[in-house]
């Protein structure tokens, strides 16, 4: 493992890791529930970016299917959060 | 697994800092926007450089190092690309919606009446 790549992939894990406090404000913060909902889609990416970048740094292959089920739960679940909040109900 | 050459670690290492500035600068922009249709567009930035960043480096990176075209990270950019305007146009169905039912002044008229159902509220 090179410096370069540990260094760049620490940086963009410290820069994740800002952007998700900063997402987290939003989130306890937002006015309404689309504002929180939203935000909390948000941080399922990052924690996404964090794996993918991770499975770099290490060189490992592993990662790579977390990320994926991540992604995949994070549709799920704003999209059913969403439903709710615009109908009162996930399944009519 | 052959070793990595010079040029294919600053390229990965340029990717990975540049997503991470990406998803910095959008966290700031969902931040700091006063308001709810406008603070969804700085996501997209994430959602686009921020992940295409990543999966590049990816990419670029697991290939040379297994000397084969290892394209699985490119997976997650092509989920994410279905999956997130549908999240993101229910979200902005949500916020018209609720506004609608609010009675919000700033909120544009239907542009069909009658088809949606709080539109008399």
């Amino acid at each position: 493992m090179s410096i370069w790549i540990s260094s760049a992939a620490a940086f963009a894990v410290g820069c994740y890791a800002l952007a998700s406090v900063l997402v987290l404000v939003r989130l306890i913060k937002g006015p309404r529930a689309q504002d929180r909902v939203f935000a909390l889609d948000l941080l399922y990416f990052h924690a996404l970016l964090v794996l993918l970048v991770l499975g770099i740094r290490h060189e490992n292959d592993t990662y790579f299917e977390a990320a994926l089920l991540i992604a995949l739960f994070g549709f799920v679940s704003s999209s059913a959060m969403a439903k709710f909040i615009l109908r009162g109900e996930v399944i009519e | 697994m052959t070793p990595i050459p010079g040029w294919v670690e600053v390229v990965v290492a340029a990717l990975l800092v540049s997503s991470g500035v990406f998803v910095l600068i959008s966290a700031i922009g969902l931040l700091r926007l006063p308001d709810f249709f406008l603070r969804m567009h700085p996501p997209a930035l994430a959602y686009t450089f921020g992940s295409w960043c990543v999966a590049l480096a990816g990419i670029l990176y697991f290939s040379v190092r297994e000397s084969r075209l290892a394209l699985h990270p490119w997976l997650i950019v092509i989920f994410l690309s279905m999956t997130v305007p549908v999240t993101t146009v229910l979200l902005a169905r949500v916020a018209l919606f609720r506004r609608r039912a609010a009675g919000s002044a700033d909120t544009p008229p239907p542009l069909s009446p009658g088809r949606e159902a709080p539109t008399e509220v």
